[in-house]
């Protein structure tokens, strides 16, 4: 295992070393990067030319100048010494602390998309794949293909238009005519009619009280200026919550077990109370708290379920704990919702609440609810954008791998022997097509820092993809180099963790020591 | 398809009748396939259409099209240029999609772009299919010393940025006035440079896929039997095992071409791809972006166009991987329910009722 390591490690090292040079000739060789001052007619043109050739020392030849890049690279590898030189930049600001800028940029804007769209992808895959050929698994199939084809661009332009600027206009006068409250409410039950599966007068039915309650709480919406004054309050949270409760239950542990679900809803009752207990200590909130926040009401579900015990104690901390940390998720939601209209009527924010560019308001001020409601509104656009674009390949994975499995004997042996379709679907499939998902989500996770240069540079967030980009249009080979460097080593060090982690899931594969 | 001749054969309810009990040949069962799957079939078709259009109706290649403007021809704005087809009464008129805001029209404009990103697209396609098979099948076939620096070759391509690639290529073809055959060929043929380009890069999934193929059939009794009879490694790679693998390259190089269409629109819009004045449909789009609120057919028609290319080849992609599949024995719910004697299979959702 080690010597695999080991060798893995090495060869990357070199696959590295002739990329690297590889790049650094490519960049160099694109162009000029004199062109601007030659055809300029400044006065000080000859001393512009001879600052830039000193800054880039164009005049060694370009091998030589990444031999000398390369011996300041290599002191990034000493540990503890804070020596590293990735170079300078066209604008003379170091790599280092360029690419310490970008790459927070671009994993705020790329984690939550590709978060949200493992798991929307892998819900969906699954969903279609249970129920094969049915009417939910041809549209869905066919908005996979769709999303597929979708250039990212095109979609950001789409969004800024619809998303942005036609919410905004919407927010300014939020009433929703009855007629698009029926409308919306007819699309919002057709698509439950369909999801909903099972004998026709049943999907009718759901797709009936669908249709009923998203018209009427639109309409209350609209009566309400709801979109302007947003808020859940403490019914919707119950309701939701019980919900939730049995929603959980349902999937981790079953509802035949009556421990694990009276622990998910005396979890429910918990929040409940919390939720008024713990409002005047929210207004102080920091980022910091709402993760420990977070991770205690993790740990109160856990021993909830602990304490109610039960045959299985295991189910019942389970299906707790996830239901504290949902309802937790929803008080904080709440209190999202309560610094809306502060944020709303900020003198920055000027009541168009969704941006289209970049990744904050310039000059804002305010604590930390609208801070964060400030980034939420930024990023949510090209969250979408790239939720949309990669939903598609993590939804024909899940269905093809989960379809796979549940061809396999072993699921026709757990059917045989009685066990309930939950079991046999949650227990013996989902956890054996997981696997081939691990190793893409891996290989994703690793491609994350890249960052999506197209994303980036539509919604104007400088990130990892617009320092690359803008080396490679200012024929600057140290921008370009430190963006590669970061993205290969990343990249092929989770190569090496998806297939570690294959092997160590699947007991049949062995990797070649 | 053949419902009697499964029909009690299959080994188990719900798996699909099996085109091979009928001994058909290899061809016939994967066109028998390709044919039943309608969405192929309808990807076909609207890909046909688009191609056809696109190629006689502006002309291609010197010979001129049906079409009475180029995408460079300017004409006076007709209704200040808004399309001018219309559904009822069903007409095409004198701008169909509309014009551009100097009055080109933006038929020819995006028919012209439809042409680029399907020339470009079959480029990768021929340079991309070739290179990774022949990669490939060497180091899956020879193995060793072979493979190892081929692999390694491919390792080091992979984690190359295409875009930068894209870059350099464009910043040559800029360079008109250097007389060195690159960049005249760059500068004469803007679009085949490209996916000569593109091609050269991607090839390498392709190769890894390929390899993994031909790792596994040489392990095969034919192939060893064929060894046995005095066959050279060339007739062996190409005569009997390229055939078997043939089903996973053309579903690849399907992919291939479809990930092209987008990577060729989105470096178009970057700056380094297709440039003005030629057009492509990524081009178009990067142009009129900023007019979305005065002219917005500008931005509907060429980004319809990429979208229905690249839908079509995706779904002709998922046919022919359907066809080709050997382990095409699906398993079907609904079937394995209807044919069933016992109670059919309840699904994890049907559970909500009991309880």
């Amino acid at each position: 295992m080690v010597t695999y390591i080991v060798r893995r490690l090495i060869t990357a090292a070199l696959i590295l070393l002739g990329a690297s040079f590889l790049v650094y000739l490519l960049t160099a060789a694109s162009g000029d990067p004199l062109e601007e001052f030659r055809a300029s007619s400044a006065p000080n043109k000859q001393q512009l030319i001879d600052a830039r050739t000193e800054l880039l020392q164009l005049d060694t030849p370009a091998p030589l100048r990444y031999f000398k890049w390369l011996g300041g690279a290599a002191q990034c590898l000493i540990p503890f010494a804070n020596s590293c030189d990735l170079g300078k930049n066209i604008a003379g600001q170091p790599i280092t602390d360029a690419l310490g800028h970008a790459l927070i940029q671009t994993l705020t804007l790329v984690t939550g998309a590709t978060i949200l769209a493992i798991l929307i992808g892998i819900t969906l895959g699954i969903v279609t794949a249970l129920r094969q050929y049915s009417t939910l698994d041809y549209g869905v199939t066919f908005m996979a293909f769709l999303f597929f084809s979708l250039p990212i661009f095109w979609v950001a332009v789409l969004l800024k238009e619809f998303g942005a600027i036609g919410f905004n206009d919407f927010l300014r006068n939020p009433d929703v005519p009855i007629a698009s409250a029926l409308a919306i409410g007819a699309l919002a039950g057709v698509i439950t009619a369909v999801a909903a599966g099972g004998a026709m007068g049943r999907r009718l039915l759901t797709g009936g009280v669908a249709f009923l309650f998203v018209s009427a709480v639109l309409m209350y919406f609209s009566a309400t200026e709801w979109f302007k004054n947003p808020g859940l309050g403490p019914v919707v949270i119950a309701i939701a919550g019980v919900g939730i409760a049995f929603a959980v239950t349902l999937l981790s542990a079953g509802l035949k077990n009556r421990k694990a679900l009276q622990s998910a809803l005396i979890a429910v009752g918990v929040g409940l109370v919390v939720y008024f207990v713990i409002q005047p200590l929210l207004d102080e909130a920091t980022f910091l708290m709402i993760v420990l926040l977070a991770v205690a009401a993790v740990l109160v579900g856990l021993g909830i379920g602990f304490l109610m015990g039960g045959y299985d104690r295991g189910q019942s901390m389970r299906a707790a704990a996830l239901t504290s940390f949902l309802v937790g998720f929803l008080i904080l939601l709440d209190r999202y919702m309560q610094a809306w209209p502060s944020y709303f009527n900020n003198s920055r924010v000027r009541g168009r609440p969704i941006a289209t560019i970049g990744a904050s308001t310039p000059n804002i001020e305010g604590d930390f609810w609208i801070l964060s409601l400030d980034s939420f509104t930024h990023l949510i656009l090209p969250t979408l954008a790239l939720i949309l674009i990669s939903l598609a390949g993590y939804t024909r994975f899940t269905r093809a791998s989960m379809l796979e499995i549940m061809n396999m004997d072993y699921i026709r042996t757990a059917r045989a022997k009685g066990l309930s379709e939950r079991t046999v679907v949650m227990r013996h499939a989902f956890r054996n097509a997981l696997i081939p998902i691990a190793t893409i989500v891996a290989f994703d996770i690793g491609g994350l820092i890249g960052g999506a240069v197209i994303t980036e540079s539509v919604f104007s967030v400088r990130g990892m993809g617009f320092l690359f980009l803008d080396g490679i249009q200012h024929i600057d080979p140290n921008p370009v180099m430190g963006v590669f460097i970061c993205v290969a080593i990343t990249a092929m060090v989770f190569n090496l963790i998806a297939d570690l982690a294959y092997s160590a899931l699947d007991p049949r594969v062995r990797v070649k020591a | 398809m053949a419902e009697d001749a499964g029909a009690g054969r299959g080994d188990a309810a719900g798996i699909e009748p099996i085109l091979e009990a009928r001994g058909l040949s290899q061809g016939q069962i994967v066109r028998k396939r390709f044919l039943g799957h309608s969405g192929a079939i309808i990807g076909l078709v609207v890909f046909a259409i688009i191609f056809i259009v696109a190629f006689t109706s502006v002309g291609y290649a010197g010979i001129p099209g049906w079409w009475k403007y180029s995408h460079e021809d300017v004409s006076p704005l007709v209704n200040d240029g808004a399309p001018t087809a219309s559904f009822f009464p069903p007409a095409w008129g004198e701008h169909p999609f509309g014009q551009d805001r100097i009055g080109r029209d933006l038929f020819a404009m995006t028919m012209r772009g439809a042409q680029q990103s399907i020339t470009i697209m079959i480029v990768i396609g021929l340079i991309a299919g070739l290179i990774g098979v022949i990669v490939g099948a060497l180091s899956g076939y020879f193995r060793g010393w072979t493979e190892a620096i081929l692999m390694r070759l491919t390792d080091v391509i992979i984690i190359i940025p295409a875009l930068l690639l894209a870059a350099v290529m464009a910043q040559l073809a800029g360079r008109r006035d250097e007389g060195s055959w690159f960049a005249s060929f760059a500068s004469n043929n803007g679009v085949l440079a490209i996916g000569i380009f593109l091609g050269l890069i991607s090839w390498v999934g392709l190769a890894r896929l390929m390899r993994g193929e031909f790792l596994s059939l040489r392990e095969r009794e034919f192939v060893d039997a064929a060894r046995i009879s005095g066959a050279s490694n060339g007739r062996i790679i190409f005569k009997h095992i390229l055939p078997n693998a043939i089903g996973v390259l053309i579903v690849n190089v399907t992919l291939t071409m479809s990930a092209a269409i987008l990577t060729e629109t989105a470096l178009s819009y970057l700056g380094v791809g297709v440039k003005a004045p030629d057009t492509s449909l990524g081009l178009l789009i990067s142009q009129n972006q900023a007019a979305f609120a005065t002219r917005p057919w500008l931005f509907w028609f060429p980004g319809l166009f990429i979208v229905l290319i690249c839908l079509s080849i995706n779904f002709i992609g998922d046919g022919l991987r359907d066809a080709f599949d050997p382990r095409q024995k699906k398993f079907n719910a609904k079937k394995a329910a209807e044919t069933e004697a016992g109670p059919a299979p309840v699904t994890a959702f049907t559970e909500l009722k009991d309880n």
